[in-house]
Parts: C-alpha cells; structure tokens; sequence
C-alpha cells in the first residue's frame, strides 16, 4: 500500500471535517476521492500533502510516518483547483522549480523540464507566462511542475473543477493516458461521479468526514453499501421501498411471480432511451428502457404493466428475494447485469 | 456647468495651498542665482544636517521595511489572539501627532526614567541622539509600508507558497523565490513612501532630537533654525532640496505602485 491513513480526525473549530477516516490506497493506482462537497475529501487529501495537520490519528506514505512531516518532506506532488502558478515566473521556471531548489545541475533540470513540456503538450509555451496560458494549460503546468520532482504520490485537488466542460472531459481522458504513462500512485479528490467512474481504478466515495465505501467503479455501481452510495453514483428509483437501478428493473405485461402492478404516467423518448414514468402501490418511481423494450410493450401511459427490480438494489423489500428471471421473463431492459445477485444490507 | 466649477474649485485649492508655495519657495531659492544656493547648502552645519538625514532615514526605512514585511505577512497569514489590536495599532501613528510620539519616547527613553536610565548605564543614548531619532522616523513612517503589502499579500493568497512546499521548499526558499517576488512592486512602493516620509519628519524628531546643532540637526530642523535666524537663503535652499527629494520619491512611487489587475 502505498498510502495509509488510519484513523485521523480533524475538525475545524466545531466542524468535524473528518472522523476517524481510514484507508489505504494501493501502489500504482488510480484513485478517486469521491463525494459532495463539504465531504471530507480535500481536507483529505491535503492532510496526505501535510497542508493540514490531523488532530488525530496517522499518515503512511510508502512505510513511512509521515504523520509530523512538513508538505517539503513528504515527497508528494499536489495539483491545486487553482493551478497555484507562480504568476512571476514563465512556464519553464515553473516546473523547473522543484528541481532549481534541489540545486541539481542545469543541463539536467533543462533536459528534464524539456521532457516534461513534451508530455504535457507545452513544448511551444515554455517562455509564456502563466497569465498567457489557458485554464486547461495551466492545469497542465501545474501537473508537469508536481512530475518533475518525482513524487512518490501524486494529490490532485480537483484538478479540473475550474475548467468548462469541454476541457474537463479531454483533460479527464488526457489525465487517464498520462497515468498509464507515468504510473505515479495518483489520487485525486472529485465531487463529479462520472469523472470519477470514467478514471479511476478504484473509488473512495466520503461524505459527512467518512468513508461510505471503497471499491472498484463497477463494484460501487453493483453492490453499493447503503443508499447513499447508490444514489450518489448513479440514477435510482424506488421501487415498493427497494432503492434501485431504474435500468435494472424487470417489465412484464402480464401478471407474474413477485413482478408488482403498475400504471405509466408518462413515457418520454429521449433518442436510444426512453424514460418511461409509473406508479407502483400509488408511489411514484421511473425506469429507464430501450427503444426497442418500449415498442415492443407497447409503454404508452395509462397502461398496465409488472415491474420487478433486479441487479443492485437496496431497502426494505415488501416481499423475500425474488428467484432468478424464469424462461418467462418477457424483456430485459437493460443490455447487462439483470441477473446480479441481489444486495441487501 | 458642474464639471467646470468642480474643476476649478480643485484647481485653485491646489493653486494656494500647494502650487503657490512651492513656486514662491523655488522663486526665492534662486533669487540671487545659482551660487548663494550652493554657498548655503555646502557649509559645513548644512552638510552634517543632510548627513544626520540620511543616517536616520537610512536606518528608519530599513527597519520598516523588515518590520512591515514581517507585520504584514503575521496580519496576513496567522490567526491569533490580538490579532485586530496589532492591525489597529500600526496605523496609530497616523493618528497621533508626531510631537506626543517624540513627548511619550522621551518619557520611556529619557535619562530619568527607569528603562532609559538603564541604558544610559550601558553607554547608550536615546533621546538627544541618532538612535531616539531612528526610533521616532520609525514610527511615524511605520503604516506605510505595511499597508502597501498588505493587501497584495491578500490578494496573492497562499497556495503558491502551499505549491513550493510541496515541491520540497523551506519556508525560507518560499519566502525568498515565491513570497517576495510576488509582493515585490508593492514593497517598492510602500518603501519610497516610507523613505519619503522619513526624509521630511519634523515633529517626532525635533522633540526627541533636542536640535543639537551640529549633532542632531537633520534637514527639516536645519531649514527651521536657519529660518528664525532669518538665514532665508540656507532656509529656502534647503527646503528645496527637501522638495526636489520628495518630488523624485513621488515619481519613483508611481512607477512602482501596483497596478491594479495586472498580473
């Protein structure tokens, strides 16, 4: 493991930003720190920088305490929001930094920021100034300045939270070559789900100052821990209590085992999807289909139709688990996962 | 209709309070010619006078400068118990007038008190001397620089200095190759108006001086004491040159105040 945090607290003045939060993060991996704003998860990983002391507890970075080290020794590069420029200084000083510090001789510190310019795409730029550059090329920078000391992990403090969105989704692709280039152990903090499942190797989804749950993208998305995971990752529907997928949601049009009743209130075509809106026991809930399912059910509101929830699902069921989809089953709607074991906490 | 009599109200206000005087004091400085100034200005009294001037001013704007970085970055960046009593305390001196600061120094300082009586038995003199004068140029000129810095320092925030740390900087390679830099420009500026103000204090030093001629007469007081012994060419000459400094430290300041925006 690469990075170990165990059990730190840190509150700022009565705000318990984190309590007793730990967790490892493996060697090589891409990791996310996933979760709402206000979560924990910057104060997180700045306290992994040492930019933040815990009020308790202890950060390992490669075996060692790093727990009493300030951020210069720690041996970590950390990638601000912001960028963090330094506004006096051009491109090529500015990576250069953590190098000219280090005294090391120049023709080196000019090789390597060459090489450097070359993997972030700013070759051309290294005697612009920071205010010349783009948001999108100063984040690049910033990314370039943390590589050139070798960090032994790489912080990313949502990197790309300041971009349009435009820019954040060739950055985020741009982000994930790079790592499989570089292969630094990278973390970095999102508050943006499908950033985060597009990315990362492995998730730590936080909120309220605690780890919620750890895992792999699919994992989370398959077998989330409580609702909140669940309903933070993706799009659910409640079904007779259950909290589930509405894309892993069995249709029927006849009666049928543990399938419950429901009236379409609307059905909404949006291209490959439909959305199709009902009503279970008087409940309001909603699927998500193919067009394919909605013609061949016929889906049009004020019809009767037999839903019963599959894959991921959390809740209270009205009823035990429901058996396996039988050589009746009339659709499926979702292209994978309907028969996944079911999740119950 | 308005915008004429605003500026010509501004104008004429500036005219007799401002333009009129100097012009005069320029005029009567070079009455006779150039000689009679040099004359006035080279004598042996005037020139230990510029000399004391610029020992004190020297002394005064280097210890501001450290002082109002080290003040600015404390106000800046800490939290602390007493934190708004120190920012309310250094623009005190705007406040009082320069002769209660000379007035309270003497009475901390002076021969007869307890801190001051100390340090005379250590062989070291306060008031009546350059150190009693450093101290009072110190704390008329103390805002300047500090509120010059101060706000650039805001502006800056500290993730640049977070960034250098984590790219394996002490805090004294933050401070010298990112912090300073930064605040450079405004530094500059708050120390030209420093040095300006301490070129030109009067009050708090003519208290604590005890205008020692020959010893502890710095330019101001010189230009005074020539003045009521109606040596009105040293007087006017000097106060010219005290002029032509200050008119120079202006121009400086405006070439390096921060220009607001520009990155």
């Amino acid at each position: 493991m690469s990075i170990r945090v165990e059990h730190v607290s840190k509150n700022f003045g009565d705000f318990p930003a984190l309590h007793d939060v730990s967790v490892e993060i493996p060697t090589g991996a891409l990791t996310a720190l996933l979760g709402p704003s206000g979560g924990g998860k910057s104060t997180l990983l700045r306290v992994i920088a040492g930019l933040e002391r815990p009020d308790s507890g202890t950060v390992h970075i490669e075996g060692t305490d790093a727990t009493g080290l300030p951020p210069q020794r720690r041996g970590v590069g950390f990638v601000f929001q912001h960028y963090a420029a330094f506004k006096h200084m051009t491109v090529e000083r500015n990576v250069a930094f953590g190098l000219s510090i280090r005294h090391r001789p120049k023709d080196e510190i000019r090789s390597r920021v060459k090489e450097l310019l070359e993997l972030v795409h700013l070759e051309q730029f290294a005697h612009r100034y920071p205010s010349q550059l783009s948001g999108g090329q100063r984040q690049r920078m910033a990314l370039a300045r943390a590589l050139a000391v070798e960090p032994k992990v790489l912080l990313l403090d949502e990197p790309f939270g300041a971009l349009d969105a435009q820019v954040r989704k060739e950055l985020r692709a741009w982000l994930r070559r790079l790592h499989d280039q570089v292969h630094v152990t990278t973390v970095f903090v999102t508050h943006d789900q499908e950033e985060a499942m597009e990315v990362a190797d492995e998730i730590v989804v936080m909120a309220d100052g605690e780890v919620k749950q750890v895992g792999s993208p699919d994992d989370l998305y398959e077998h989330p821990a409580t609702e909140f995971v669940m309903s933070f990752l993706g799009p659910v529907t409640r079904i007779s209590g259950e909290l589930v997928r509405p894309h892993d949601v069995e249709v029927f049009d006849q009666p049928h085992p543990e399938a419950r009743p429901a009236i379409i209130t609307r059905v909404t075509r949006l291209g490959f999807e439909v959305r199709v809106d009902i009503e279970v026991e008087g409940e309001p809930a909603w699927l998500q289909v193919t067009r394919g399912t909605a013609q061949q059910f016929r889906l049009e509101p004020g019809e009767q139709i037999y839903v019963r929830p599959a894959g991921a699902r959390i809740g209270v069921a009205a009823s035990s688990a429901p058996s396996l989809p039988s050589g009746q089953v009339a659709a499926e709607p979702a292209a994978e996962a309907t028969s996944a074991a079911p999740v119950h906490p | 209709m308005t915008k004429w009599t605003l500026r010509s109200v501004a104008l004429l206000y500036l005219l007799f309070l401002l333009v009129l005087p100097v012009a005069i004091i320029g005029w009567r400085t070079f009455e006779h010619g150039v000689g009679p100034v040099v004359d006035a200005l080279t004598t042996a009294q005037s020139l230990h006078a510029f000399k004391v001037t610029g020992i004190v001013a020297g002394f005064a704007v280097v210890l501001n400068t450290v002082f109002g970085v080290a003040a600015s970055l404390l106000l800046v960046r800490h939290r602390f118990p007493g934190r708004r009593v120190l920012d309310a305390l250094i623009d005190l001196p705007i406040a009082v007038s320069p002769v209660v600061v000379g007035l309270a120094l003497i009475l901390v300082y002076g021969k007869n008190t307890g801190v001051g009586g100390w340090l005379a038995g250590q062989g070291i003199q306060i008031i009546f001397s350059v150190p009693g004068m450093v101290i009072a140029t110190v704390f008329v000129a103390l805002p300047l620089v500090v509120r010059a810095v101060v706000p650039v320092l805001e502006e800056i925030g500290d993730e640049q200095e977070q960034a250098a740390a984590t790219l394996g900087a002490t805090g004294f390679q933050r401070f010298m190759r990112i912090t300073l830099p930064s605040i450079r420009g405004a530094l500059a500026y708050g120390v030209v108006l420093a040095l300006a103000r301490s070129l030109g204090e009067y009050g708090a030093v003519a208290v604590v001086s005890g205008r020692i001629v020959g010893q502890t007469q710095t330019v101001t007081l010189f230009v005074e004491e020539r003045f009521q012994n109606f040596e009105q060419t040293a007087a006017y000459s000097a106060a010219t040159a005290l002029v032509v400094v200050a008119v120079i430290s202006l121009i400086l300041s405006r070439f390096l105040r921060p220009q607001g925006g520009a990155r």
